[in-house]
C-alpha cells in the first residue's frame, strides 16, 4: 500500500540523515561541508512536506519542528539544518498568510506596528486547511534549493570587488566559500595568498594546495606567526561556521586572535558567509564547550581542544553573502527577513 | 674633497692659527699639552689620508649609491670594502653630509674638546677593533666620527651582518671567500623561499654541515664539531643553553690549547677561536646571548698580560668562563626567581609559552615555597616545546593544563597572569623571543591580563628592530609538513611551484603589550632596556 509505503520510506530516510549528521560531527563518517548539510536538510524536509500526513498549516509546522529538533539534538554544533527549518517554517507562514489573502506588506509592517498597538502574541493558529498549500510549499522549498545551489558561485562572483592586485591576503583553515571567492579573482589578478594551518587538524595545508594548484602564489605558516606576518597583510579573508544574531561569529579555532591581529594592525577583517550560515542564536556563555576533541591525555594533565571561537562583531569589517555586501550592524535586520520571530525557539 | 666632509675639517681650516700656537709653544720650550700632541698627530694623518682619499672617491661614491641603507649611518663601512683598508679607515671616517662644511667650521672651538675626546675614545675602539676583530661576522661597532653635539654616548654604528643580506651576490661572494680562507664548508640554501624573507638563509636539517668535513677535522676542534652538530639539529635549543653550551666547549678548546712558538696568547687564541665561531654560524645562526658571551671572552684573551706563563693565563681564562657562567645564568635566575614569586599570588592561573628555562625554574622556585597556583602551558606546532615544558612542571607536581596556541582566546578568560621568557631585549624595548609570543601578548592585552617577561640582564643586546622580518631565522620548512594525525597533504609541496612554506623561528613584542621585565637588576619596565645597556657600558 502506497500510504504506509511512503512513511516508513520516509522515517527510514529521517532516520539515514539523523544518523549521518551524528557520525559526521564525531569525525568519524565522511566530513560534509555546510552547504551538502543545508541541502540535504531542505530536500529532506520537502520529502517530508510532500509524504506526510498533514491537513493544515499548523500540522506540518508541528511535524517540522518536531524532527527540527530531533535533528538539532542529533548534532548541536551544526547550526545551519536548525537554520534550514526555520527559513521553512517562515516558508510555510508566509504562504498561509497569502493564500490566507492578506497581503504581505501588512505582515512586514508588523513588527513595528503592530508592537504599539496589539502588544500581544499574534492568534494565528494555522488551522484552516488550503488545498493549494502543499504545491506552494513545495514550490517555495525548490526556489531555497536553487537558492542554496547558487550561494557559492554569487559570492564568488563579488571577488573582483574587493581584491586589487598584488595584494598579500591572509586566511586561515580551510573554507570552501573563500576558496572558490579567490580562484573567482585569481582568474584576473594576480596576488599572493597567506594560509595559517590551524592545528591541530591543519586544514589548512588542504587549502593551500588546492588554491597552489589553482595558480595563486601560496604560503604556509604556523598559527603562531600570524602576528608576526599580519603587518605585510592587507586584507583577511576567512570563512566561518556561522554567523550569530549579533553580527559575530562561529569560526574555527583560531580566528579570533586572528581577528584581533587584524584589527590591531588596521586590517579590514572580511567574512564570506552564505545566508544560510546566518543563525538567530546569540552567544551563550557556555558556547564553546559543546564541542570538543580531546587530544591524547595524559594522567595528570587537562588537555583542552576547543573547535570553535567566537569573534566580537566589532573586529569585522564587512560581510560577503549571496546577496551582497553588509556590514556587522545590519545582521539583525537581516535576519528579521530570513526567520520569524517565533521560530528563535524551536 | 668638496663632497667628503669630515668635522674635522675644521681642524685643516683652523690648522694655520693652531698650528702657530703649537710652533710657539715648542720655541718658548713649554711642554704640549696632551690635546695639542692629539691634534698634532691628527693633522699628520688627515693629511696622509686626504692624499688616499683623492683616489679611492670615486670608488666609494659609487659603492654610497649602491648602499642607500647604510647611507644613513654616519660612518659607512660598505661590506665591499676590501678587508685591507679597514685599520686605517677606522679612525675616523667619512660623513656624507656636504652641508654641514661651514657650521662645523663655524662653531669648532666650542666643540673641540669634546670632540677630541671622542676621537680618542674612536680611536681606541678602532684599535680593539682592528685587534680582535678582523674578518668577524657578527655585527661589528665601526667607530666613525660623531658629528653629533657633544654627548658622551659613542657613535654605534654596526655594519650590517652577513645573515641578513643573502640577496646581496657581493657578500654571499666575500663570505665565500672568508670560509674558504678559513677551510670551512658553506652551507647552501634549501628549498624555495617566501619572497618576503629572501634576505635570510634557510637550511635543511638533512643536510647539516658535519657531513662535508673530513674526519678527523684539522681545522675545527673536535668539541665545537660537536657542538654545531647539536646546533643545527636542535638537539641543544633555548637561549640559556645554547650558550653554556658555547662556553664549556671554548673551555674544553682552551685546555687543548698550547701557543706555538713565536706568538702571543691573548692574539694567537683570539684569532684561533675565529673558524670555529664561523663554523658554529653556519651551523646556526648565533643568538645575541651567544654574541655577548663571545664578545666577553674576547675581551678577557686580549686583556690577557703577555708576560703571563701560559698555564696560569689557561686557568685565568677558565676561572673567567666559570665565573661568567656562574653570575650571569645561575645567580641571575636566582635573583629573577626571587622576585618574580612576590609577583606569584595564592590561587593564580600562570599562563606559559613553550620551554624557557627561566621561567620553568620560576614556577618550579614557586612551588617549593609553597605557593598555590595551576599553570596553563600552550604549544605550537612545529616544535612542539611545551611539551617539554609541561613534562618538567608535571614531575615537579604542579598541575598542569595545556592547549595549542590557536586556543588562547578561549582559556584566557581564567588567566591571571602570563609569563613568557626572552631571547633577547633589543635596544628599542622590543622583546625578541619564540614566534607566537607576540601574539600571547596581544590576546592578553585584549583581555587586561598582565604580561611578565623573564630575561637576563646579558641578553640585551644593542640593536633595534621594529617588525620581525628584517632580522629573523628561517627553519627547515619541511617541518611543516607532518602533522598530528598522519595525513601528509605538503609532502610534495617542493613540486608545486607556487607553494611555500613558511617557519619562523622568532618574533617581536612591542613593548606596549609586556607590563613587566622581570631581570636580575630588579623590575623595570620594557623602555628601561637602554639605560640598563648605557650603565653596563659604562661599567665596562
Amino acid at each position: 500500500m502506497p500510504g504506509p509505503d511512503k512513511e516508513t520510506d520516509l522515517t527510514e530516510r529521517i532516520e539515514a540523515f539523523l544518523f549521518d549528521l551524528n557520525r559526521g560531527g564525531s569525525g568519524a563518517g565522511p566530513l560534509r561541508g555546510s552547504a551538502e548539510t543545508a541541502r540535504e536538510t531542505t530536500a529532506l524536509l520537502r520529502r517530508i512536506t510532500a509524504q506526510a500526513r498533514w491537513s493544515s498549516a499548523g500540522d506540518l509546522m508541528e511535524i517540522i519542528r518536531n524532527e527540527g529538533r530531533r535533528m538539532t539534538a542529533a548534532q548541536p554544533s551544526e547550526t545551519t539544518v536548525g537554520n534550514m527549518i526555520r527559513r521553512v517554517l517562515k516558508i510555510i507562514r508566509e504562504e498561509y498568510a497569502r493564500s490566507r489573502g492578506s497581503s504581505e506588506e501588512a505582515d512586514q509592517q508588523e513588527s513595528l506596528h503592530k508592537l504599539l498597538t496589539s502588544g500581544g502574541v499574534s492568534d494565528e493558529n494555522f488551522r484552516q486547511p488550503f488545498a493549494a498549500l502543499k504545491p506552494n510549499v513545495i514550490e517555495a522549498i525548490n526556489e531555497l534549493l536553487t537558492e542554496l545551489e547558487g550561494t557559492t558561485d554569487n559570492i564568488a562572483m563579488q571577488a573582483l570587488e574587493h581584491i586589487h592586485s598584488n595584494e598579500v591576503i591572509m586566511t586561515i583553515g580551510r573554507s570552501r566559500t573563500v576558496e572558490a571567492f579567490l580562484k573567482d579573482a585569481a582568474r584576473k589578478r594576480k596576488f599572493h595568498v597567506i594560509v595559517a594551518e590551524c592545528a591541530p587538524f591543519c586544514q589548512g595545508h588542504e587549502m593551500a594546495t588546492s588554491l597552489s594548484k589553482a595558480g595563486i602564489e601560496t604560503t604556509v605558516i604556523t598559527d603562531a606567526a600570524i602576528f608576526a606576518v599580519m603587518s605585510r597583510v592587507n586584507k583577511v579573508i576567512i570563512g566561518t561556521q556561522t554567523v550569530l544574531a549579533n553580527g559575530g561569529l562561529r569560526a574555527v579555532n583560531g580566528t579570533h586572535t586572528l581577528a584581533l591581529a587584524a584589527k590591531h594592525h588596521s586590517t579590514p577583517l572580511i567574512v564570506c558567509a552564505p545566508m544560510f550560515k546566518l543563525s538567530p542564536q546569540v552567544r551563550r556563555l557556555s558556547f564553546l564547550s559543546d564541542f570538543y576533541r580531546y587530544c591524547e591525555i595524559l594522567s595528570k594533565v587537562n588537555v583542552h581542544c576547543p573547535v570553535f571561537d567566537y569573534v566580537p562583531p566589532e573586529l569585522i569589517t564587512l560581510f560577503i553573502s549571496n546577496i551582497g555586501g553588509h556590514a556587522p550592524s545590519y545582521i539583525y535586520r537581516l535576519m528579521s527577513e530570513l526567520y520569524h520571530p517565533e521560530d528563535h525557539e524551536l | 674633497t668638496d663632497v667628503i666632509i669630515e668635522s674635522s675639517v675644521g681642524y685643516f681650516t683652523e690648522g694655520p692659527e693652531r698650528k702657530d700656537d703649537i710652533v710657539k709653544a715648542k720655541q718658548e720650550g713649554k711642554e704640549l699639552t696632551k690635546e695639542e700632541k692629539q691634534r698634532l698627530r691628527k693633522e699628520k694623518k688627515q693629511q696622509k689620508k686626504s692624499k688616499e682619499k683623492k683616489d679611492d672617491k670615486p670608488s666609494r661614491d659609487s659603492e654610497k649609491e649602491k648602499k642607500p641603507a647604510s647611507a644613513a649611518s654616519p660612518a659607512p663601512q660598505t661590506p665591499t670594502q676590501p678587508p685591507a683598508q679597514k685599520a686605517p679607515s677606522a679612525a675616523p671616517a667619512p660623513v656624507p653630509v656636504p652641508a654641514s662644511e661651514t657650521p662645523s667650521a663655524a662653531d669648532k672651538p666650542a666643540k673641540s674638546k669634546a670632540e677630541l675626546k671622542a676621537e680618542r675614545r674612536a680611536r681606541q675602539e678602532a684599535e680593539r677593533a682592528s685587534k680582535g676583530k678582523k674578518g668577524d661576522v657578527g655585527p661589528q661597532a665601526a667607530p666613525g666620527k660623531p658629528k653629533a653635539p657633544p654627548s658622551e654616548l659613542q657613535p654605534v654604528v654596526k655594519r650590517l651582518p652577513e645573515h641578513v643580506q643573502v640577496d646581496n651576490p657581493e657578500v654571499l661572494k666575500k663570505l665565500a671567500k672568508k670560509l674558504e680562507r678559513q677551510q670551512i664548508p658553506l652551507r647552501s640554501d634549501y628549498g624555495y623561499k617566501v619572497s618576503l624573507f629572501s634576505h635570510l638563509h634557510q637550511y635543511s636539517r638533512k643536510a647539516p654541515l658535519t657531513q662535508q668535513l673530513g674526519i678527523p677535522s684539522t681545522v675545527i676542534h673536535p668539541a665545537i664539531v660537536r657542538l654545531g652538530l647539536q646546533y643545527s639539529q636542535g638537539i641543544v635549543a633555548g637561549s640559556n643553553a645554547r650558550s653554556v653550551a658555547l662556553l664549556h666547549a671554548f673551555k674544553q678548546v682552551i685546555r687543548d690549547y698550547t701557543t706555538p712558538p713565536n706568538e702571543e696568547l691573548s692574539r694567537d687564541l683570539v684569532n684561533r677561536l675565529k673558524p670555529y665561531i664561523s663554523f658554529l654560524n653556519q651551523c646556526r645562526p648565533l643568538s645575541a646571548s651567544m654574541g655577548n658571551a663571545i664578545k666577553y671572552i674576547k675581551k678577557e684573551i686580549s686583556n690577557i698580560p703577555s708576560q703571563c706563563k701560559e698555564e696560569e693565563a689557561k686557568r685565568k681564562l677558565l676561572n673567567c668562563i666559570d665565573c661568567y657562567i656562574n653570575e650571569k645564568i645561575v645567580l641571575a635566575a636566582k635573583a629573577i626567581a626571587k622576585y618574580s614569586i612576590e609577583k606569584i599570588s595564592d590561587g593564580d592561573v600562570i599562563l606559559v609559552y613553550g620551554c624557557s628555562s627561566l621561567v620553568n625554574h620560576i614556577l618550579c622556585e614557586a612551588f617549593e615555597k609553597n605557593r598555590k597556583f595551576r599553570v596553563i602551558v600552550v604549544d605550537s606546532r612545529p616544535r612542539l616545546e611545551g611539551r617539554e615544558a609541561l613534562r618538567r612542571l608535571v614531575q615537579k607536581g604542579i598541575n598542569c593544563t595545556y592547549v595549542l596556541i590557536s586556543a588562547v582566546s578561549y582559556i584566557l578568560p581564567e588567566v591571571s597572569k602570563v609569563f613568557l621568557g626572552a631571547h633577547a631585549l633589543l635596544a628599542n624595548g622590543y622583546v625578541m623571543s619564540r614566534v607566537g609570543t607576540s601574539q600571547i601578548a596581544l590576546v592578553a592585552k585584549a583581555f587586561n591580563v598582565p604580561v611578565l617577561v623573564c630575561c637576563e640582564t646579558y641578553k640585551f643586546c644593542e640593536r633595534v628592530q621594529t617588525d620581525s622580518f628584517v632580522s629573523n631565522e628561517l627553519d627547515d620548512p619541511d617541518d611543516l609538513i607532518v602533522t598530528r594525525t598522519g595525513t601528509t597533504q605538503l609532502e610534495h609541496w617542493q613540486e608545486v611551484p607556487s607553494l611555500g612554506l613558511l617557519n619562523l623561528v622568532y618574533d617581536v613584542t612591542p613593548p606596549d603589550f609586556v607590563d613587566l621585565v622581570i631581570t636580575d637588576l630588579g623590575m623595570i619596565p620594557c623602555t628601561s632596556v637602554p639605560v640598563v645597556l648605557r650603565v653596563k657600558n659604562v661599567d665596562q
